[in-house]
């Protein structure tokens, strides 16, 4: 449980959660035997909303006290992204790895997260709000709902005072202010904080952190309900999209507005 | 013919486009069925409803659903669909749409697909993934076929139906009440057509320089009566509000005309604008990235570019 090191702050436990993407700028593909992501292809960095969720985890702990354990589930490699988070200033790290794992949808990554959550004590669970390679925007609502947990999601500001965490919701009006009880779900966009680099200090300190490895059967996760054939839903068959005719540049001579007009008009906007 | 739910995307009493969109995709697949939740359900609601096929319309009026953002949503189509039996569930693609879909998805133990562009009688959802470089077509597996779909994919088409209003007794479960919303900030709002809906976005970003050179970027938005948007160089630096930021971490729009100025193309960027159907491109760096994107580009500064553009298309509108 939770303990209290001054009556008017309360040392916070905090998980993190952190996908494996390919590198932002790869050019992304799905694989011709599977559909599914091709994670070979690219180089693998750590989606860069969590690195916001990181830093927001860190910042929290830094005012309350406490730990963060930051979790990830990917394959082998997805071990780099555990370090980073580690190096960055995260105490310990979870990694779910299993070839089973391969394939899984969103609910099935919400269904394994929400099992090696559960029982941990965590008073807040923070995420990205997005993958950059599923760009789904589900995972954190999904785990929210499995673990009977509040969701407060999409924020831009987070504060704790005792057993409360608030939050600005993102909207398309401006923001919603969300409060509830911990224990929480929270998501994070990237207006939240500034997410610091790893010094070479805290490089070396993650070497020696923990990381526990956990398999399917570890987790005691239904084998079941993961991977590829127990997906909710599949993919029938994937095209590259033909190339978009090249359009046309000019340089502006004094007329590029008019010449904008012209293609506007030509194509019946004005 | 089976149910096809829809959820009613509404703001201050209106339908937003979306759900006419979503009516429209519903037709194709069943009967469409809209559900209403929260207070404030009327005449002109029901009359667009109606217009765009919605056969039946159910309704939870229950004020105390402005209070707790996306858990209710859920549970009420949840609900519905355990006492109505649907053949699939349509949702817009908004944040919170996806979010609904999601825990929509776990209570039912059943599929979900975000962000479809198309969706067809076999349930067959088209994705445009990648910043729109591949095509997917995807289906549910398991349950009954959840599907967020993404604003302006679909031409709305009118066609009767009856909006039969049912109401649904709301009792909302602790679980759906953990997370209340105590206060709603409302950024100021012209009277330009809303971001995610706009058939036409006019964008600034860095290349704009300050709040009072977004005049321009307004002036251009307001001749061609669209939406205003602005990269996250923009927004940061506080010259154009956030709920205006296009891009990954911003809206996803999809209009038929993008128009980028100052912007350079960062695929963050490129994330909410890919695939908008005609992109034009102002820029003074002929080597931006975004001119890769462009149907009609013009290397020149935007000072003096759009200020002409909007002039042109001023007096041609009046020709
Ligand atoms: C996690 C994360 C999420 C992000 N999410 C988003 C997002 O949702 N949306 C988004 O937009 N960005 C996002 N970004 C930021 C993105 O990486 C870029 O930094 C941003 O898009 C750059 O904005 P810009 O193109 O306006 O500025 P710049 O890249 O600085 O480009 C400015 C352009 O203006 C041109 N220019 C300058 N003056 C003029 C002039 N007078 N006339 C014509 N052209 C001129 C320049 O040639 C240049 O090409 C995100 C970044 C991260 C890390
Ligand atoms: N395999 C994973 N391991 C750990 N966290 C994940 C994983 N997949 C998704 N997440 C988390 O869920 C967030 C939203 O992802 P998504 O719903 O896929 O867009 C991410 O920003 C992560 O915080």
């Amino acid at each position: 449980m939770r303990q209290g090191d001054k009556f008017w702050s309360v040392a916070m436990k905090i998980a993190v959660c952190v996908k494996q993407v390919p590198d932002t700028w790869a050019e992304k593909r799905l694989r011709a035997d599977d559909s599914t992501l091709d994670r070979e292809a690219a180089d693998g960095v750590m989606n860069e909303l969590d690195e916001y969720a990181v830093e927001e985890a860190l910042k929290l702990v830094e005012a309350h006290g406490g730990e963060v354990v930051v979790v990830s589930m990917g394959p082998d490699r997805a071990g780099e992204t555990v370090r980073k988070a580690l190096s960055m200033g995260a105490d310990s790290g979870i990694h779910l790895v299993d070839d089973s794992l391969h394939g899984s949808d969103a609910l099935a990554t919400s269904y394994a997260l929400a099992t090696v959550l559960a029982g941990r004590d965590f008073d807040l669970i923070i995420f990205g709000s997005e993958s950059t390679d599923a760009r789904m925007s589900v995972v954190p609502a999904m785990v929210a709902e499995r673990l009977d947990l509040a969701q407060l999601t999409f924020a831009q500001k987070v504060d704790v005072t005792g057993d409360t965490v608030t939050i600005e919701r993102l909207a398309d009006y401006g923001f919603d202010t969300v409060t509830a009880s911990l224990p929480a779900v929270i998501s994070v966009v990237e207006k939240i904080n500034e997410p610091r680099y790893p010094s070479f200090k805290g490089i070396m300190a993650a070497k020696k952190k923990p990381v526990e490895t956990l398999s399917v059967a570890d987790a005691g996760l239904d084998a079941s309900k993961i991977g590829a054939s127990a997906a909710w839903s599949g993919v029938a068959d994937f095209a590259a999209r033909p190339p978009k005719a090249a359009g046309v540049v000019v340089t502006d001579d004094g007329d590029g507005g008019l010449k904008i007009a012209d293609f506007l008009t030509n194509q019946k906007f004005i | 013919m089976g149910e096809v739910l829809v959820l009613v995307d509404h703001a201050d009493g209106v339908v937003k486009k979306v759900t006419t969109e979503l009516l429209t995709l519903a037709r194709v697949m069943g009967e469409p069925a809209a559900v209403w939740v929260g207070p404030g359900y009327n005449d002109a609601a029901s009359a667009t409803l109606a217009e765009f096929g919605a056969a039946k319309v159910y309704v939870a009026e229950d004020p105390a659903l402005n209070d707790y953002p996306v858990a209710p949503t859920a549970e009420l189509l949840a609900s519905i669909v355990a006492s109505a039996s649907p053949v699939a569930v349509l949702v817009a693609s908004s944040a919170d749409g996806k979010e609904a879909a999601g825990r929509l998805a776990v209570k039912i133990d059943s599929g979900v697909i975000t962000d479809a562009v198309d969706i067809d009688a076999s349930m067959t959802a088209t994705q445009s993934v990648f910043g729109g470089s591949t095509i997917v077509h995807s289906r549910v597996t398991s349950g009954t076929p959840i599907f967020t779909v993404r604003t302006n994919a679909v031409a709305p088409v009118p066609a009767p139906g009856a909006a039969t209003r049912v109401d649904v007794s709301v009792s909302l479960t602790a679980s759906a009440t953990k997370a209340r919303i105590t206060g709603r900030t409302v950024a100021a709002k012209g009277g330009r057509p809303e971001l995610a809906e706009a058939a036409v976005v006019v964008s600034g970003g860095r290349g704009v320089g300050s709040a009072d050179g977004f005049d321009v970027i307004e002036k251009l938005a307001d001749s061609l009566g669209g939406a205003v948007g602005a990269s996250r160089a923009a927004t940061d630096a506080g010259w154009y509000p956030h709920q205006f930021q296009v891009g990954q971490t911003g809206k996803t729009v999809s209009p038929q005309l993008y128009i980028a100025n100052g912007i350079s193309g960062a695929i963050q960027h490129r994330a909410g604008m890919q695939t908008s159907k005609t992109i034009v491109v102002v820029n003074k760096d002929a080597e931006a990235p975004i001119f890769e994107l462009a149907d009609f580009g013009v290397v020149g500064d935007l000072f003096t570019v759009v200020p002409q553009l909007t002039e042109q298309v001023e007096s041609r509108k009046g020709a």
